[in-house]
């Protein structure tokens, strides 16, 4: 298998990724939003097993399986289960209309490969790369975080952001797993967090607008 | 030894100060201290500029422990040691009977001796973070003693002003001393010398020497702070602000650009000759027309360190052309001007003190007649009116003259703005001088002649023996440096040489005690001739009149003066005598409003007579930035208001313009 036939291999999945990430920005439906971050999930193992392949690191492989478990089951299901349990309204409730988030989300990602290639001229071309789509994956993450209202969109979109790292981590050479395990850790963390917060927040107002808790704070006559 | 002895007494006293606050005694004790202090201090500054060679210096373990505290003594340093301490010593022991009967004095004695040392200590630092340390010390103590009498909303608000102003001064001193020092980042004044700026850097380093010390100094338009605070605080502590402080900010400032900084462009001196020249006028003006005696004292201190920084500007407009001789002239009489001025600030602060011990008042309106009353307060108090408004043969008038010596030699700088320049700068000085000359005539004339205003004033009488000896030796003193004026110059040389890198004989050509410091024909003067000339001329009158004269006894009115009747409203009072000036400069400065209020036919009211002014520097700069930091606080307050998605707009907003910047610094 010659080394062209790996990177490009590497490049496929990466960029798969990426375009869930933009998959995550257009859709309107919550369910919708959430099968596709699990398509991201699946993608993210993919990259993660095909770099342990490559690389010969069977850690990675530990890697694959967490993002496959966790992010691409356990997360979607419970958010499924969440959304389903609590009633809660199922469009996508968008702060920035749609076209516009995808032109930004365009723009962040011309920025991203406009930063990282000449910042990492003397790495290999494979973790160029790499790295320039997952910070684009990373930036994606965090342009939904604001451009979109609803806390389940929002909590998906810090999740998105948390694939971007691992993306970056795994393509890097050499990167240690508990590296990989605190990250999928902390996803969990947020995952329980942000649950806790959703039933709060339903408990309180019967809806997840977070526009809602910001007249409950106390510095706010 | 003696300086060091002088300077660990301090701060004991004012430990003793806070200890025993409450017997009254312990004021005493605290001020003579601190008079034995700044007495042992000016003996060892006499010593120095008297027979020593070289600069002795210390590093002392005390501060951060990496950096360390270095102190060091040269002649600059000497001079400025005499000019603080002789007036610290005189105001110390005006304070043993006067600082004790304030009603403030708890919270005004601790602080005197914190105010001494850290004067002291920013006169003998050598390194930028000792300076800077001492300069704030000094700060924070006379601001202390500005609101001790916190309950006077005047007060507080002159407290508020302060401290903004100190602030800003030490703003702008923090990254003027970062850029001295560079990147090696050695604070040393040593380490500093040695330092080339760049052409970047030595701008910098200049605006923001001069606007760190200026604030301090009153340089307009950064004097606003001044003329509120100085009055505020107790008169002794007014002395020293007024008459030592501000010539510890020029020390400053002297240190920074003739001595740090390598090469200074003649344009630098250009500049400071021009604000200069503004700030003498424009605070002569605002003290012309002031009511309050201390708030007039404070605007005069303006004016003289206006006078003080064009003999300054001058000296660095010559050094950055080669004339070295002339810019030794220059600071030599700028030097002279900076002692004298603190002679005589500390001494009319004292008078003032003295006058308000004794009345209770010190708005010109209410006093009046004091001479008879206070004949020695009095009598000290116009020599050192006389000294300020520069009339020979007292100190004033030397460096006065001196000043308008080495202006004279402007026109021989190459450049066309200094030829056309220094002339006007010339004509600021001398308007300058006529009506500090009119200011204090006023100011002694409201105060001390004439028939008293108000009752308080009917029942004055002078003031303790101790209060009197140290006005009296003040007013010697200022005679003393007007009569021989060769001798005070000679010293001064030992100052300048190493700043201009040259030896000055300022009376070359005729001898003492000529003092001709352009050629033998060009101007000289002598006050010591002069004095002898007169007195001589004295005897020779009293002779004459005593022996020629009638021996018969005469009866006579003894003469009115032209107020036939005994009513104090019928003389001159303080703005009625300032009318002509107010007329003819306020009208356009101070937008300067005349308004007669005529009573209806028959109401037997009183006519008024308004007048309306505004002061220009506050209402146009002032005034208008408060408005601008009130207005940007308003709308960066609203960013503790914004949404959960608002403020991770704000973080992504950031990421995204730091990430642009990156990329868009990797294309250059």
């Amino acid at each position: 298998m010659s080394q062209q036939f790996s990177y490009d291999i590497a490049h496929l999945i990466g960029a798969t990724v990426l375009m869930a990430g933009f998959g995550l920005l257009y859709q309107r439906r919550v369910f919708a939003v959430l099968n596709t971050f699990a398509f991201q999930a699946v993608a993210l193992a993919a990259a993660a097993a095909w770099q342990a392949h490559v690389q010969h690191a069977p850690h990675l492989y530990v890697t694959a399986a967490i993002a496959l478990l966790f992010k691409a089951m356990a997360v979607p299901f419970a958010l499924h289960w969440l959304i389903e349990k609590l009633g809660i309204h199922r469009t996508v409730e968008t702060a920035l209309s749609i076209g516009w988030t995808m032109i930004v989300g365009v723009a962040l990602v011309a920025l991203s490969i406009m930063l990282v290639l000449p910042v990492t001229a003397a790495a290999s071309a494979l973790t160029r790369e790499s790295l320039a789509l997952a910070m684009s994956v990373v930036l994606l993450g965090m342009l939904m975080m604001i451009t979109r209202r609803n806390a389940v969109t929002q909590v998906v979109g810090f999740m998105a952001l948390e694939n971007g790292l691992i993306l970056a981590a795994v393509s890097a050479k050499g990167m240690p797993l508990v590296v990989e395990i605190s990250i999928a850790f902390s996803v969990l963390v947020a995952m329980t967090v942000f649950g806790i917060f959703f039933f709060r927040i339903r408990e309180r107002f019967d809806s997840l607008d977070v526009a809602y808790l910001e007249s409950y704070r106390g510095d706010r006559s | 030894m003696l300086i060091a002895g002088a300077l660990m007494t301090l701060p004991l006293l004012a430990v003793f100060a806070i200890l025993a606050g409450r017997r009254d005694f312990s004021h005493g004790v605290v001020y003579a201290g601190c008079f034995v202090a700044s007495a042992a201090l000016l003996a060892g500054g006499l010593q120095y500029l008297g027979g020593h060679s070289g600069a002795p210096s210390a590093v002392l373990p005390l501060g951060l422990p990496w950096i360390k505290a270095h102190f060091r003594i040269d002649n600059l340093t000497a001079l400025f040691l005499l000019i603080i301490n002789l007036s610290a010593a005189a105001a110390s022991a005006f304070a043993v009977g006067y600082g004790g009967h304030l009603p403030q004095r708890r919270r005004v004695t601790p602080f005197y001796p914190i105010f001494l040392l850290a004067m002291n200590l920013v006169l003998l630092a050598d390194d930028a973070f000792t300076f800077l340390v001492a300069w704030e010390c000094m700060s924070l103590a006379s601001w202390l003693m500005v609101v001790s009498d916190h309950k006077d909303a005047e007060n507080r608000r002159a407290g508020t002003v302060y401290v903004i102003m100190a602030v800003f001064g030490t703003f702008c001193l923090l990254p003027c001393f970062g850029l001295l020092a560079g990147p090696g980042g050695d604070y040393t004044f040593d380490a500093m010398r040695l330092r080339e700026l760049g052409s970047l850097g030595g701008f910098l380093v200049a605006l923001l020497a001069i606007l760190g010390t200026g604030s301090k100094a009153g340089l307009v338009p950064l004097h606003a702070w001044l003329p509120l605070a100085h009055p505020a605080a107790p008169s002794h502590v007014s002395a020293l602000m007024s008459g030592v402080m501000t010539k510890v900010a020029l020390y400053g400032m002297i240190r920074i650009l003739l001595d740090l900084h390598g090469e200074l462009s003649w344009h630098w001196g250009a500049a400071l000759m021009l604000a200069g020249g503004v700030t003498a006028v424009l605070g002569v003006l605002y003290a012309v027309l002031q009511d309050d005696l201390k708030k007039l004292l404070a605007y005069s201190t303006v004016e003289n360190i206006g006078v003080a920084i064009i003999g300054l500007g001058l000296a660095i407009a010559f050094k950055g052309d080669g004339q070295k001789e002339l810019a030794a002239l220059a600071l030599v009489a700028s030097l002279y001007h900076m002692a004298n001025h603190s002679v005589f600030k500390t001494l009319l602060f004292l008078g003032s003190g003295a006058v308000i011990a004794a009345t209770g008042h010190r708005s010109l309106g209410a006093l009046g007649g004091l001479l008879n009353r206070m004949p020695w307060t009095g009598a000290a108090f116009l020599v050192g009116a006389a000294a300020i408004a520069s009339l020979p043969p007292l100190n004033g008038f030397v460096s006065e003259w001196l000043i308008l010596q080495s202006l004279f030699k402007g026109p021989s700088m190459p450049h066309w703005a200094m030829k056309f320049g220094v002339p006007v700068v010339g004509a600021f000085l001398a308007l300058a001088a006529a009506l500090a000359a009119t200011c204090f005539v006023r100011a002694y004339g409201i105060a001390f002649l004439g028939r008293p205003r108000s009752d308080a004033a009917a029942e004055a009488c002078d003031v303790s023996f101790g209060m009197r000896a140290s006005m009296a030796a003040l007013a010697v003193a200022c005679v003393v440096m007007g009569v021989i004026p060769v001798t005070v110059t000679d010293a001064l040389t030992h100052v300048v040489r190493p700043l201009t890198g040259i030896d000055l004989a300022v009376s070359a050509d005729l001898g003492w005690p000529w003092l001709s410091p352009v050629s033998a024909t060009r101007g000289a003067y002598s006050a010591t001739i002069l004095v002898m000339f007169g007195l001589s001329l004295f005897a020779v009158a009293i002779f004459v009149v005593h022996r020629l004269g009638t021996q018969a006894t005469r009866r006579a009115d003894p003469w009115d003066c032209g107020h036939p009747e005994d009513i104090p409203e019928s003389q001159y009072t303080g703005p009625s005598f300032a009318q002509p000036l107010r007329r003819a400069f306020g009208h356009t400065i101070f937008q300067a409003r005349e308004s007669v209020t005529m009573p209806e036919p028959g109401d037997t009211a009183p006519a008024k007579h308004t007048v309306s002014m505004i002061d220009p520097i506050w209402q146009g700069l002032y005034v208008p930035l408060g408005k601008a930091v009130d207005w940007i606080a308003d709308h960066v307050n609203k960013l503790q208001y914004l949404t959960v998605r608002g403020y991770l707009l704000m973080m992504f907003g950031t990421l995204v313009f730091m990430l642009l910047v990156v990329a868009v610094r990797q294309q250059l």
